[in-house]
């Protein structure tokens, strides 16, 4: 393929690249910049975090799980473009030194360079922001008080209004489609081509299974494909939106929805990856299927002219399998809205680490209460099965009855109809069942008022 | 005043800006190879047969190296001989090499070694302590057993006998920067190699020996590395010795670096440990007798078990005076990668075991553990002897403590928590204050030397060779201080360079939290002895007495005159004053017997305490640091910054290893968790929301570098506190002692507080 960027604001233009080249080798391969670090080449450590701007604006991308044309058109800052033209270091990097926020270094470039992009995109939440930089010699502590003193001084004038890339320059070809047209087209061309869109999945099976991905086609370039748009009765969500995106999306219409979005996996890795992706992939522990199916939302699915939709729960049939055919792709998603009913999603994340880590559990309840009573009740879960999949004994057990702490507790022993969990290196079959049921409990607690999460405690 | 300046590491500069170069990063010629190992996909086995056309055909392969190709057996052990580079006939362990694929390209290297056809025929796999305990699978024999006093006697005499049992996970090191060498032919067979380990030494040592040469022959350079942690004090040597035996059959420069999943797979981990103890007590809570087993999960070859599960008994007391104690060693040999070192060494496995005997004869007493843990304590005006028979001096815990309780609120906080879990049905808060005390040497005596070479050039800059290495702990920037102190001179004065086995030779591993200690002091040793040359020819010729000169704020001043730094240098180069020297430094007074337990293995010991509040959730077993309080003793510090933060991130790693760092392997000895996908290290957000961290400033009281104290590996250890405020918490939950294992994962939290609320 032929693609065209700027790196560290000179322009690159490249002919005949492997697609699944990833960021990270050609940097310290090809182009002899070794500042960026690779510590596991599965975007979890962040050693290898670079700032990519575009018109979206500017944000933090694991290099080795971003492949070379996912850059087309966009502007890349490495660590070794941070500092000012005349070597002055930016904010960050001097608030580095200063407050001894590095040891070994090898993590540092990293968190540089995550912390730059954060200050740019006005992060002021900096363990959120380094959630997925690891290190292991520091303890964090000083690079938080870095952090917290580069956060007082302004985004130096070097990086203000970095330019977008070189968009309009940016090389068009069939493999990045810039409209969703024209990727129904390639698709239905060449049905078995691989869509690529954050490559936060993807990635992996180049780097760790050396993977052949044969044709693929990209979605990055396909700015109406990456939007969430508002309407009265419903949130329509592009495939290729970000989890970033839709996690600000959301703040106001399911706010505890938009929090667990904060604890999917890291700020690098919700930079990329698409709601389309966390989807279509099939994964019985992706974050963003159960409390979409909460919501009743539906996929909107696209081959060629032809759209059909379908309600998202229907759309996992079982383990690796769902029902999409060849040539059809994930257009984008629909989350129905009642302006008028009060927001009654909630979503708990139940993980070994409390950030970036893969779900053990993760439970979506929406239960409407009238008069006392359950009304109706759609709760989904990830983690539970070899698919995101409805909880039915158990809001069966619920739908009706008054809402009382019996009702949930005799609805909490339908789990074991719901569910015959995996035990796994995340979790026993055993603390699945118990966590889970007792995040019903939590749900019907937090009605009453209560405490019950971790985090609103302070010593 | 160099020393004790709160200067930030000399290479951050370096770092923030990408510019600090590791293995990787060191610019190679064109045709340098890259190698990758073909691993064994079974725990124990005889390899029936390897068909590796493959691999050969595979794109970019240049030769693939089974044991059979090797001119000479090579060995990448530490001392035992045990560990063939590639696997000789019989695997050990999931993951062990048995083939090396050279290739243009890294990842040519690793996907050709995935193509491996390797038919191994199964034999039973010893994986567990129970396995091994079942089939007395043992290194050294069987047990080893220490004992001070008549331990049957005294349990059998005491009011109350307590017995319980604690599993304690492993831990992966984790430094970001993964094994990585690099080697270069030269001419005449010598060979440079380029390792990222804390032993250079020893490198060379293997190398040579795989090479079939002297090790003068061999030289090894050890800028800096990414991190180490114990993990690259032997579990360097195989990749170094790989790239120089194909580097020397080529000619062409060579280098390895494992992927991180191939490192989680290959390379030791700390060990896992199960503690079984009988305490007898007096209802005061006065430890009478105590009874230790040590289950050890070694692996498959000693690599350094036999001192870290030393080093386990040795810490088996923690800071407590225990009259009659039995620690049962038992060094277990297992079909897993082989444990190795890592930060505490084993000590903090067997100060765990004895903190966790406090907290249950608390729980048991209804006493706070704290008032145990004060009224067990040796004795500050009378010196009492470990149970190794060194006498514990220069013991400042309880002084330490008392201050920590003060400035952290303890007493206060513990009341109000009290109060606070009886109204929360949900959230249950816990906090607990624990104590380390450290004993600071190699406690194989003759590591403990050190070497320096120091150069005064002519315009009065200062060049350093010392034999640590830098990986992270900024001994480089703490031994520069030291050495601009000596000469008076700033420290930007003052350039030490990469680790070299040719300038420095016969370097003990930078280990055992002694870098400081030992190569301070030859640092310093070489500074005085130019210094020494300088006041003598100075004073001769500026006629003024020896004593009358002084080294200070970049001069030498001389009675009444001054003169710069860099125009004494001048005039002692013309004055044909030899301006470099070398410097020796071991430690005095150390000794010791392995066999008997008994002896003065440490030089002294360093102490610190911290208190950790903790809040769990009892529906998820989710929980939450809340605020730490951490009281370190680092002696006269050599650089505040830096002591500090060895600190915090010592706290911090050793949270990560009793809470949610889990290492789990399935039922055919596969390590499932050997990513940072699986492998959960503590993340920006797991500290706790307020950590307050102060140094306890009192001067060492033995002579050490300018009277300052190891602060690698102690600091570790007050992780444990965590640990122990989960098990308070939910020991709120009920009447039943929780018996937490480690590491206490949500799911463990969860169980275990669902076992003490029935």
């Amino acid at each position: 393929m032929d693609i065209a960027f700027l790196l560290n604001g000179e322009t690159v233009t490249l002919r005949d690249v492997d697609p699944t080249m990833t960021t990270l080798d050609w940097l310290r391969d090809s182009r002899g910049l070794t500042g960026t670090k690779e510590g596991c080449n599965e975007g979890d450590c962040g050693a290898c975090t670079v700032m990519v701007t575009d018109a979206q604006g500017t944000r933090g991308l694991n290099a080795c799980l971003l492949f070379l044309p996912q850059l087309n058109g966009k502007a890349v800052t490495t660590v070794e473009g941070l500092a000012g033209p005349d070597g002055n270091l930016h904010p960050v990097q001097e608030a580095m030194v200063t407050h001894h926020g590095s040891q070994c270094g090898f993590c540092t470039p990293g968190i540089v360079v995550s912390l730059a992009a954060g200050q740019i995109a006005g992060e002021t939440d900096h363990e959120q922001q380094l959630a997925g930089n690891l290190c292991r010699c520091t303890g964090y502590a000083p690079i938080m008080k870095a952090a917290k003193a580069a956060a007082q001084k302004p985004v130096p004038k070097w990086l203000q209004d970095l330019p977008t890339g070189p968009a309009r320059r940016g090389l068009s070809q069939a493999k990045l489609p810039a409209s969703v047209d024209a990727l129904a087209e390639f698709l239905l061309a060449n049905p078995s081509a691989r869509i690529v869109a954050g490559a936060t999945d993807i990635g992996l099976w180049v780097n760790k299974d050396f993977r052949d991905l044969g044709e693929v086609v990209f979605v990055s370039q396909i700015e109406e494909m990456a939007r969430v748009e508002t309407a009265p009765y419903m949130i329509r969500i592009g495939a290729a939106a970000t989890v970033e995106h839709l996690r600000l999306a959301l703040q106001d219409h399911h706010p505890h929805f938009a929090r667990m979005l904060a604890r999917f996996a890291s700020a690098q890795v919700r930079n990329a990856a698409t709601i389309g992706g966390n989807i279509a992939n099939g994964s019985p522990i992706g974050d963003t299927p159960p409390p979409l199916i909460a919501l009743g939302a539906s996929l909107l699915l696209r081959r060629g002219d032809f759209t059909r939709e379908i309600l998202l729960e229907d759309f996992f049939l079982d383990y690796g399998r769902q029902d999409i055919h060849p040539g059809e792709f994930v257009e984008a998603i629909t989350v129905p809205r009642d302006p008028g009913a009060p927001d009654r999603l909630k979503v708990y994340k139940l993980s070994k680490r409390f950030d970036q880590d893969i779900s053990a559990v993760l439970g979506a309840f929406n239960i409407a209460i009238e008069d006392g009573k359950v009304q109706s009740a759609r709760i989904a879960f990830g983690g539970m099965a070899g698919i995101p999949k409805r909880a039915t004994a158990i809001e069966a057990a619920l739908v009706g009855k008054p809402w009382t702490r019996e009702t949930v507790e005799a609805a909490m022993g339908a789990i074991t109809e719901d569910f015959t969990p995996l035990s796994d290196l995340r979790a026993s079959m055993g603390y699945r069942l118990v966590a889970g049921s007792n995040m019903l409990l939590r749900y019907w607690l937090e009605d009453e008022g209560m405490a019950t999460s971790v985090t609103g405690v302070s010593a | 005043m160099s020393v004790s300046s709160p200067l930030p590491h000399d290479s951050a500069p370096l770092h923030v800006t990408g510019a600090a170069r590791y293995i990787d990063d060191i610019p190679t010629p064109p045709d340098t190879l890259h190698l990758a190992f073909g691993l064994s996909d079974e725990a124990h086995g005889i390899v029936v047969s390897a068909d590796l056309s493959e691999v050969r055909a595979a794109p970019g392969v240049v030769a693939v190296l089974t044991a059979a190709d090797l001119d000479r057996p090579t060995d990448v052990s530490p001392a035992a001989h045990d560990e063939p580079l590639l696997a000789t006939g019989e695997v050990h362990y999931h993951g062990q090499p048995i083939f090396l694929v050279v290739a243009t390209s890294h990842r040519a290297a690793r996907a050709a070694a995935r193509l491996g056809k390797i038919e191994i025929e199964p034999r039973p796999a010893i994986l567990t302590i129970d396995d091994a305990l079942k089939a007395q699978s043992y290194f050294e024999g069987g047990p080893l057993t220490w004992t001070r006093g008549d331990v049957e006697a005294a349990l059998a005499d005491a009011p109350r006998v307590i017995e319980g049992e604690i599993e304690i996970g492993g831990q992966e090191h984790f430094y970001l920067e993964g094994q990585a060498a690099l080697a270069v032919p030269g001419e005449a067979g010598e060979m440079v190699v380029h390792a990222s380990t804390q032993h250079p030494t020893e490198i060379q040592h293997k190398v040579a020996e795989a090479l079939g040469l002297h090790m003068n022959a061999v030289r090894v350079e050890t800028r800096r590395m990414g991190g180490a942690f114990g993990g690259k004090e032997s579990q360097g040597n195989a990749p170094a010795v790989a790239c120089a035996i194909v580097a020397a059959r080529t000619g062409q420069p060579c280098k390895m670096r494992y992927d991180r999943d191939d490192d989680m797979v290959i390379t030791g981990k700390r060990h896992d440990f199960r503690i079984r103890y009988k305490v007898g007590v007096n209802t005061g809570g006065r430890l009478l007798a105590v009874d230790f087993t040590h289950l050890v999960r070694a692996g498959w070859s000693q690599d350094l078990t036999a001192p870290v599960a030393d080093r386990a008994m040795l810490h088996a007391d923690n800071a407590y005076f225990i009259p009659a104690i039995r620690i049962e060693s038992h060094r277990l040999r297992t079909n897993t990668a082989s444990a190795t070192a890592f930060r505490g060494f084993g000590g903090p496995q067997g100060m765990l075991g004895i903190e966790r005997v406090i907290d249950h004869v608390a729980h048991e007493l209804g006493l706070d553990p704290l008032a145990v843990r004060r009224k067990n304590f040796y004795t500050k005006t009378k010196v009492q002897e470990t149970h190794y028979g060194q006498p514990v001096t220069g013991f400042v815990l309880p002084d330490i403590v008392k201050v920590l309780v003060d400035s952290s609120d303890y007493e206060k906080r513990r009341a109000t928590i009290a109060e606070w879990n009886a109204e929360s049905e949900v959230l249950k808060r816990g906090i607990a204050l624990t104590p380390v005390k450290f004993g600071i040497s190699f406690t194989l005596t003759h590591l403990n030397q050190a070497g320096a070479l120091v150069h005064v050039y002519q315009d009065g800059s200062v060049h350093l060779n010392h034999g640590g290495t830098e990986m992270g702990q900024g001994l480089n920037q703490k031994i520069a201080q030291v050495a601009a102190e000596a000469f008076g001179v700033g420290v930007d004065r003052v350039q030490i360079t990469a680790t070299d086995t040719q300038k420095v030779p016969n370097t003990s591993a930078t280990a055992a939290s002694s870098g400081s200690d030992l190569n301070g002091m030859a640092a310093k040793a070489a500074c005085d002895e130019i210094k020494g040359r300088m006041v003598r020819f100075l004073s001769k010729k500026h006629g003024v007495k020896p004593k009358e000169l002084a080294f200070k704020g970049g001069k030498v001043h001389l009675g009444g005159l001054q003169l710069s730094f860099e125009d004494a240098a001048m005039e002692c180069y013309e004055g044909r004053v030899s301006l470099s020297a070398t410097g020796f430094y071991k430690t005095p007074d150390v000794a010791w017997d392995r066999e008997r337990g008994s002896g003065h293995p440490f030089y002294y010991f360093a102490h610190g305490a911290a208190v950790t509040e903790v809040v769990i959730d009892t529906l998820t077993g989710e929980y939450r640091l809340l605020r730490a309080d951490i009281l370190h003793d680092v002696g006269e510090s050599l650089n505040p910054a830096i002591d500090t933060g060895q600190i915090e991130g010592g706290y911090v790693q050793g949270v990560g290893w009793l809470t949610t760092e889990e290492l789990v392997w399935d039922g055919k000895g596969r390590l499932a968790t050997h990513a940072p996908s699986t492998y959960k290290i503590p993340a920006a957000s797991d500290i706790p929301d307020t950590l307050n961290v102060a140094l306890w400033g009192q001067p060492n009281t033995v002579p050490t570098i300018y009277r300052s104290k190891a602060v690698g590996e102690p600091p570790f250890m007050l992780g444990i506190s965590a640990f122990m405020a989960l098990s308070d918490a939910i020991a709120a939950c009920g009447a039943a002692y929780p018996a937490l294992d480690a590491p206490a994962t949500p799911e463990r939290v969860l169980m275990t507080a669902r076992r003490v609320r029935r």
